[in-house]
């Protein structure tokens, strides 16, 4: 159950952990309890290059793979966390399904190899550009099985839409990068693919007049599916069954009918937004790059700050998420960033990555009480989620 | 008489009733305290009306930071407290015990800020659901989740609930369309999390406090995501001569690329108790679906036509489609009126349990064969879409014995629910109702983890403890928490 190095793409270190079942896994954790032994915990380690902290084992889920049941009529899968993304994509495929929230593969922006696996896109919550639409990873979760602090394995939710017996942990465990279990099988819903899609292209614009339209096409019943800007264009994407499609681009044309249009269908949409959602337009630059929540009528005012600082940016979710890229500190981009939160998600020039926004002081301290709850000895990822406040309350 | 056991209160916090009352009376004003038993009375239940139990005192206070005063003053006193909404729990969720405090948020009833352009809206949790929607009608908008009891039912109750409603199939519960929680904690800590914006970092505390059934916070204001409302929607009846293949087309239409924004269904004796109460036109058949698909007048076509096409190859005894409001509403009509209907055939538990799609044929009829053995009658009516059941039981409470004789076919159908893959409860949560069958979903190890988050929330174990948990699960930290300081 050891695995060589490389096999990570880990530049340094010792040993990794490769347990190849869950309960190996939840041996090594009781281990790591008992001994109070810190890990760091990866999926395929796409994002391994983020954090690196002394002491720490790596452990990899990436052996705990395979797709548990697929049931297309239900729209419901479960695979193991190690089960790699793309295995998951295409068995949806042959199904004409899909995972709705479209998550982001983070391997050109980060430079890094590695296979994003499923249990990676889940403990991040990764959400893609149809999360203004259908919602984020942590709303098609609908159940977990999962490893915690003590080495106990634990489920949660199921494989059913409607479960409200007991409490969700697969939402808090979502999006909480490791910090309170390991994963070991996630649930998922799983939508049928839209019929037909269609890209509205608006050309020469500034981020003001893109949030305009963003907010305009938002309002309106035509479900847009993306609403994303770069380099002086904004996108608006429409999905869904043939007629519905044609309908709903007439209408819109309609609404903005005294701007430039120009549309893009199908294949070329696709690629399009697999482009905007994997963040393309920074992976030819180092600099560092920061995902910034904002309410989107706040977006130009942020960008405007931000530009101060030098650097680039895209917007997505109509406005409600800027991706920053630029060589702004810190202090600076959250300065700027005003009332918005932001994370860094590609460190750059400055150290560490990875790094949260603070959280507030009563919040703070309940993070930290659910940290100590899932891992009272401390061995998960340390120092990495809600490392600046909750650590010091911990 | 009834086969839910509450704990045996607290005589000790019984007997210092007026000490209570006073340290609540010298820090709020009096006119939001109740403590004459006449009048507590009014808060002996909610809509599981079986169990009862009049609470030692109520609060209904006005601001965030009245319940926050409440809930500080009965944290130093060491009094357990019921958070209430409107008491439309089907589970118990809201019944009190001798030696509580019941604090009811029904009067924190503002509207505080509406922004259509960032989509939300944030009220005080007192509010109704559907005054939510009343509130953004004239900006086109609404909130999606609609429980069938959004006239009463209040948007603290939805949360603690995570409540559903018919049209969850395409814009999920409450989870997915709330955006953030100002809440006050046992000690009387008011925290906040979340807000507009559509993501946030650090752990996802606001999941965990949607659905959690007023165990780890008294939720006082909420922000909500709001949409543009859909152009037309428009329902379609379809009728079939087996519950079975009526479950089957449900499974096909879903799997097709079609979503529709609800599907209903209703077996043939809730359709016949529908038409004596109603009289809504339904056919006289096994199983009806009702449908409702959303667009413009072309999507509707649209879509209705490939709903037909896929219906007609389980022979419907009837497809019927509307062509304006008056028919739509005659559709919706037995669907909305069910509850009422079956309320005049008697008394009756309505279950609330989920089951993989697939799995609906099998279940419904496991659930007939169960009906016989327990020599009763039930009734089913639920969203068929996501597999949420509501079979109803109907019983003579004047019967001695036919309650528990309800409650013990109603555990069968929860076990059932859970052995088919699904889980005890789709929307209604676990109260006091399913509190005893959790062990039959959850390993111990699965029950204790909760239970330790409600530890680090609630290390006293004050905010609604005899819920959820099975007593005698829950009994040591209860009694851990009874002696913390
Ligand atoms: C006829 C009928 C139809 C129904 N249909 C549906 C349906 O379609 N879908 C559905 O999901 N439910 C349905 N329900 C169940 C019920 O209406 C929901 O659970 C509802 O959300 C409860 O809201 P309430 O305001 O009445 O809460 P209450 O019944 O007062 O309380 C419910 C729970 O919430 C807790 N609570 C209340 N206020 C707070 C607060 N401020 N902070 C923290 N916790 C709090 C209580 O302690 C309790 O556990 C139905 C009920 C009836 C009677």
């Amino acid at each position: 159950m050891r695995l060589n190095e490389t096999d990570v793409n880990r530049s340094q270190g010792a040993d990794v952990l490769a347990p190849r079942d869950e309960s190996e896994l939840a041996a090594i954790i009781a281990e790591s309890h008992a001994s109070a032994r810190p890990l760091r915990i990866v999926g395929g380690g796409t994002r391994v290059k983020m954090v690196e902290t002394e002491h720490s084992r790596l452990l990899t889920t990436r052996q705990l793979s395979g797709i548990v049941t697929y049931e297309p009529g239900e729209l419901t899968l479960i695979a193991r966390a190690g089960t790699p993304v793309e295995e998951i994509e295409q068995m949806l495929a042959a199904e004409r399904q899909t995972l709705a929230f479209e998550p982001m593969d983070h391997r050109s922006l980060l430079a890094s190899k590695g296979t994003p696996t499923i249990g990676g896109v889940v403990s991040a919550n990764v959400s893609g550009p149809r999360r203004v639409q259908v919602g984020a990873c942590r709303d098609h979760l609908l159940g977990i099985r999962f490893v915690d602090g003590r080495g106990r394995i634990i489920k949660n939710g199921g494989r059913v839409m409607k479960n409200v017996t007991g409490l969700n942990l697969g939402k808090l465990l979502c999006g909480a990068y490791g910090a309170l279990g390991v994963l070991t099988e996630v649930a998922l819903k799983t939508l049928p693919m839209a019929e037909s899609e269609q890209t509205l292209i608006f050309g020469g614009i500034s981020v003001a007049e893109a949030v305009e339209i963003f907010l305009a096409g938002l309002s309106t019943p035509f479900e847009i599916s993306g609403a994303a800007f770069h380099g002086g264009s904004a996108w608006l994407r429409i999905e869904g069954l043939s007629h519905q499609v044609e309908y709903r681009r007439e209408r819109l044309t309609a609404l903005f009918r005294h701007r430039t249009i120009d549309i893009c269908k199908d294949e070329k949409s696709k690629a399009l937004w697999r482009s905007l959602r994997d963040l393309r337009h920074f992976s030819d630059t180092t600099d560092a790059v920061w995902r910034i929540f904002v309410k989107p009528t706040d977006a130009p005012a942020v960008v405007t700050a931000l530009q101060t600082l030098g650097g680039q940016v895209s917007l997505d979710w109509g406005g409600g998420l800027i991706w920053y890229c630029g060589i702004g500190d810190a202090v600076s981009v959250r300065k700027a960033a005003g009332s918005g939160q932001a994370t860094l998600v590609r460190g750059g020039a400055l150290c560490g990555d990875l790094i949260f926004a603070p959280e507030r002081k009563g919040v703070a301290e309940l993070s930290a009480a659910l940290r100590r709850t899932f891992d009272p000895a401390r061995i998960f990822n340390v120092g990495l989620m809600g490392s600046l406040d909750a650590d010091k309350v911990y | 008489m009834s086969m839910i056991a509450m704990p045996i209160p607290d005589e000790g916090i019984i007997a210092r009733k007026s000490e209570i009352v006073a340290a609540l009376a010298a820090a709020l004003p009096a006119e939001i305290i109740i403590s004459d038993p006449e009048e507590t009375r009014a808060y002996e239940c909610d809509a599981l009306t079986a169990y009862r139990c009049p609470p030692l005192a109520v609060v209904l206070p006005r601001t965030t930071e009245e319940v926050a005063t409440a809930m500080r003053i009965c944290h130093g006193l060491r009094v357990p407290v019921i958070p209430r909404g409107a008491g439309t729990s089907l589970a118990g969720g809201a019944l009190p015990t001798a030696d509580s405090v019941v604090i009811g948020t029904m009067r924190l009833r503002e509207f505080l800020e509406i922004d259509t352009a960032n989509r939300f809206i944030r009220v005080q949790t007192g509010v109704t659901n559907l005054s939510v929607s009343a509130e953004l009608e004239a900006e086109g908008f609404f909130y999606a989740p609609d429980p069938s009891s959004q006239l009463a039912c209040t948007i603290a109750g939805n949360i603690a609930m995570n409540s559903g409603g018919a049209h969850c199939l395409k814009y999920g519960v409450t989870i997915n369309n709330l955006l953030g929680v100002r809440m006050v904690l046992s000690t009387g800590e008011i925290v906040e999390l979340g807000g507009p914006l559509l993501g946030a970092s650090g752990l996802d505390i606001l999941a965990l406090i949607c659905g959690s059934e007023g165990q780890l916070a008294i939720v006082t204001e909420a922000t909500l995501r709001i949409l543009p409302k859909p152009e037309g929607a428009r329902p379609i009846l379809i009728g079939f001569d087996s519950a079975e293949i009526a479950g089957e087309c449900v499974a096909q239409i879903i799997r097709s690329g079609v979503l529709p924004v609800a599907i209903e269904y209703m077996d043939e004796m809730c359709v016949r108790a529908v038409e004596a109460f109603a009289k809504a036109g339904y056919p006289n058949c096994a199983a009806v679906l009702i449908v409702e698909v959303e667009g413009s007048e072309a999507e509707i076509d649209d879509q209705t036509q490939r709903i037909r096409a896929i219906a007609a190859e389980f022979d419907p005894v009837e497809f019927r489609t509307s062509s304006n409001a008056a028919e739509s509403l005659a559709i919706w009509k037995g669907r909305k009126s069910a509850f009422g209907a079956m309320g005049r055939l008697g008394d009756y538990l309505c279950l609330d349990g989920t089951v993989p799609v697939s799995m609906l044929p099998y279940t419904l009829k496991r659930i007939g064969e169960l009906a016989k053995d327990y020599n009763l009658e039930v009734a089913n009516v639920f969203h068929a879409g996501d597999g949420n059941m509501h079979p109803l039981i109907l019983f003579n409470a004047n019967r001695p014995g036919e309650l528990e004789r309800a409650e013990a076919l109603g555990n069968d159908i929860l076990r059932l629910c859970v052995d088919v893959g699904g889980c005890l409860s789709g929307e209604h949560g676990v109260g006091v109702e399913k509190r005893d069958l959790m062990a039959t979903q959850f390993a111990p190890d699965d029950m204790a983890i909760q239970m330790e988050i409600k530890d680090a929330f609630d290390p006293e174990w004050l905010l609604n403890p005899a819920k959820v948990f099975p007593l005698d699960v829950s009994r040591p930290h209860r009694e851990r928490g009874a002696r913390c300081d």
